[in-house]
């Protein structure tokens, strides 16, 4: 008797809440869910950063909330459902591998608003963004040709999904123009985050002769890594990771999160926010290239940022053929672009590049 | 495949200093368990170890007063738990959990204004004509100080358990803590020691992970490195030496693997990546099942609260 009134007085109050925020509360409630900690000095912190400014974009009139470190799977979609119950009008998920939890959720609260970054899938009440971080990953496959001395660039790879695929494919494109002698040695450390693992990878690759390090995995643990080993080139990834400037970190990918996730609010407290999919690179600075240091040779950062200045007035894809697949089969034929849906499934590797994509 | 990219010595050197954080950890956790105590605070002792050891040794440029501070930092935290389990007999299992838990927020906390920063290298060894030896210089005689501490530990808490009165005490306590009380032997005094000496070790694999193996501090580095050295410790039955194997084992596959998909191994990477989970689970049960059932045995007092009264 006591237990079934306990549970009707909680549905109640659980009725009256939901009935409150059905009613339109004063502040906007924004929700983030975070892979990494936001002190990551990579990824999650930069998501971060864009979460900073949405509060100092709307002061009083908006509430942001985060989770850290949720892992990807059925936690996340625990910490989604806590965030709708919990009156969130907006939930942003950050990393790929929320894509089916967000999907889901969103399924059960068609009144909040979902934004899911890096992923395919949309719904009504589900947005997709990213960013094309191929466009920086062309820049630093350039300033990598030209400075490696072995030869040999090694790659830390986090999952094999198309973003990850695209980041190599534009780097090594780039590289082999460049420098036709060039290798990837290729690492995937199935994981987004563990400074360990991140590091010890870096040190496998120097080992085996790699003097530049391209990573994309979310701290800062490899620039660390090549620092103590010395002569190494690193390039910041999803931060600036200026810390480690001049070098060994001569440039970076900086994810610049913050102009979408305040017009997306915008968007929600206006009552005009629609399922989009969003996917800005260079030209509306969602990606931005960080300041290329003295390290680089003067022609090389010239050319560097000649090919950024390209990319932002459209006049250079990084994805232009002539280019071949792995197996020789033909991709795209002189002068022509990759379209983006090719881009967004990208499960091959280009010619040139050793090895096989997990499964 | 191209394996003579590879090579042995610095693969058997890098291996060593990957495993060292899990070995510290586990072994100060496997004489935490021989006194009969669970804790499950492991991750927030090194996390902690590993933030006190970056701070201490960035302000004071030694790395070795960063190992000090951090195996203090660890203890007192272990203490936390000791006074919670030992005099207010609070559930071991909750209490760990959460030791992990605030463990992981102090730290990021502390870390505050330390991220990206750099540590002071360590010194290494280096003995003329020794350190320069074709392979065993790299492997044997070119570490830094704390490699060599963490292997002198694990002898010393081997003998010192199986021969030592000390140990002999200790592990009559974690065997029937009320016989032990019988004989006039102060249980809770004995734990908490036994507690802050498994706070210390792991505060030091903590450190030794932002000082030496990464080296820098990133918030929630260690990424479950704590329940992997809770793993061994279990796995291992409970034995200093396999504690080592198993700490090598899975610190040397983990390096292997990933030197093999950086040669261009023709395995796939989904089996690399798992295999040092399974690699380092199959060798140690199977040694387990070898000998007779008593070496199996946890502590029979492990995780059961003791109280003068009862």
């Amino acid at each position: 008797m006591k237990l079934t009134k306990l549970l009707a007085t909680a549905a109640m109050t659980l009725g009256l809440a939901t009935g409150a925020f059905a009613d339109g509360h004063e502040k906007t409630k924004v929700g983030f869910v975070y892979v990494g900690p936001i002190g990551d000095g990579g990824w999650t912190f930069e998501h971060n950063e864009g979460r900073l400014a949405v509060e100092e974009a709307f002061g009083d009139k908006v509430e942001t909330i985060y989770q850290e470190n949720v892992p990807e799977g059925a936690d996340a979609e625990r910490v989604m459902t806590q965030m709708a119950l919990g009156g969130a009008d907006l939930i942003f998920t950050t990393s790929f591998g929320y894509m089916d939890p967000t999907i889901n959720v969103a399924a059960k609260f068609p009144n909040v608003k979902f934004e899911h970054a890096t992923g395919y899938k949309r719904a009504d009440n589900v947005s997709t963004y990213s960013a094309r971080f191929y466009e920086g990953r062309a820049v630093q496959g350039h300033i990598a040709g030209k400075m490696t001395k072995t030869n040999v660039i090694g790659y830390i790879a986090s999952f094999p999904i198309p973003e990850v695929i695209r980041g190599i494919n534009a780097a090594y494109i780039h590289a082999q123009k460049v420098n036709p002698d060039v290798e990837f040695k290729i690492i995937w450390a199935y994981t987004w985050f563990d400074p360990a693992k991140e590091a010890d990878a870096a040190k496998a690759l120097i080992e085996q002769g790699a003097d530049v390090i391209l990573q994309h995995t979310d701290s800062t643990a490899p620039q660390a890594a090549a620092e103590q080993a010395g002569g190494v080139v690193t390039f910041g990834q999803a931060s600036d990771m200026a810390e480690y400037a001049p070098f060994p970190r001569v440039s970076s990918i900086i994810d610049n999160w913050a102009p979408y996730y305040v017009a997306r609010t915008q968007a929600v407290m206006d009552g005009t926010w629609e399922s989009v999919d969003t996917w800005d690179g260079i030209p509306t600075g969602m990606v931005k290239i960080g300041e290329i240091t003295d390290a680089v040779p003067a022609e090389v950062k010239a050319e560097a940022l000649g090919m950024v200045e390209a990319m932002r007035t459209g006049a250079y894809h990084p994805f232009t053929g002539p280019l071949k697949k792995q197996d020789g089969s033909d991709w795209l034929a002189e002068g022509e672009v990759a379209d983006d849906g090719t881009l967004a499934g990208m499960a091959f590797y280009v010619e040139g590049l050793t090895g096989e994509i997990p499964q | 495949m191209d394996l003579s990219s590879i090579n042995a010595a610095s693969l058997i050197a890098s291996l060593m200093v990957a495993s060292t954080p899990i070995l510290l950890a586990a072994l100060g956790e496997m004489v935490v368990e021989k006194a009969g105590v669970l804790n499950l605070g492991v991750e927030g002792m090194m996390i902690a170890g590993a933030v006190c050891g970056f701070v201490i040794a960035v302000e004071t440029g030694s790395p070795l007063a960063g190992f000090a501070f951090a195996a203090f930092g660890g203890a007192v935290l272990s203490l936390l738990f000791g006074v919670l389990t030992q005099y207010l007999l609070s559930n071991q299992v909750a209490t760990g959990l959460g030791l992990t838990l605030f463990g992981l927020g102090l730290s990021a906390l502390l870390g505050q204004g330390y991220v990206g920063q750099k540590a002071p290298p360590i010194a290494r060894l280096d003995i003329p004509v020794l350190s320069d030896l074709p392979f065993v210089g790299p492997v044997l005689f070119s570490h830094d100080v704390m490699l060599y501490l963490s292997l002198a530990m694990v002898a010393g808490v081997a003998w010192w358990l199986k021969n030592a009165r000390g140990g002999l005490i200790l592990r009559s306590v974690g065997e029937n803590h009320d016989a032990a009380h019988a004989l006039g032997y102060k249980v809770v005094r004995i734990r908490l020691m036994a507690i802050m000496f498994g706070g210390a070790c792991a505060g030091l694999g903590g450190a030794y992970l932002s000082l030496v193996r990464v080296p820098t501090w990133v918030e929630g580095m260690t990424a479950g490195a704590g329940w992997i050295a809770l793993a061994i410790v279990v796995f291992a039955s409970w034995k200093a030496g396999r504690v080592l194997l198993g700490a090598y084992l899975f610190g040397g596959i983990t390096v292997l693997q990933l030197n093999l998909q950086a040669a261009g191994a023709k395995l796939p990477v989904v089996v690399l990546d798992s295999s040092p989970f399974v690699i380092t689970i199959v060798v140690l049960v199977v040694m387990s099942s070898a000998r007779n059932r008593a070496a199996l045995a946890a502590p029979a007092s492990l995780g059961r609260p003791f109280h003068a009264s009862g």
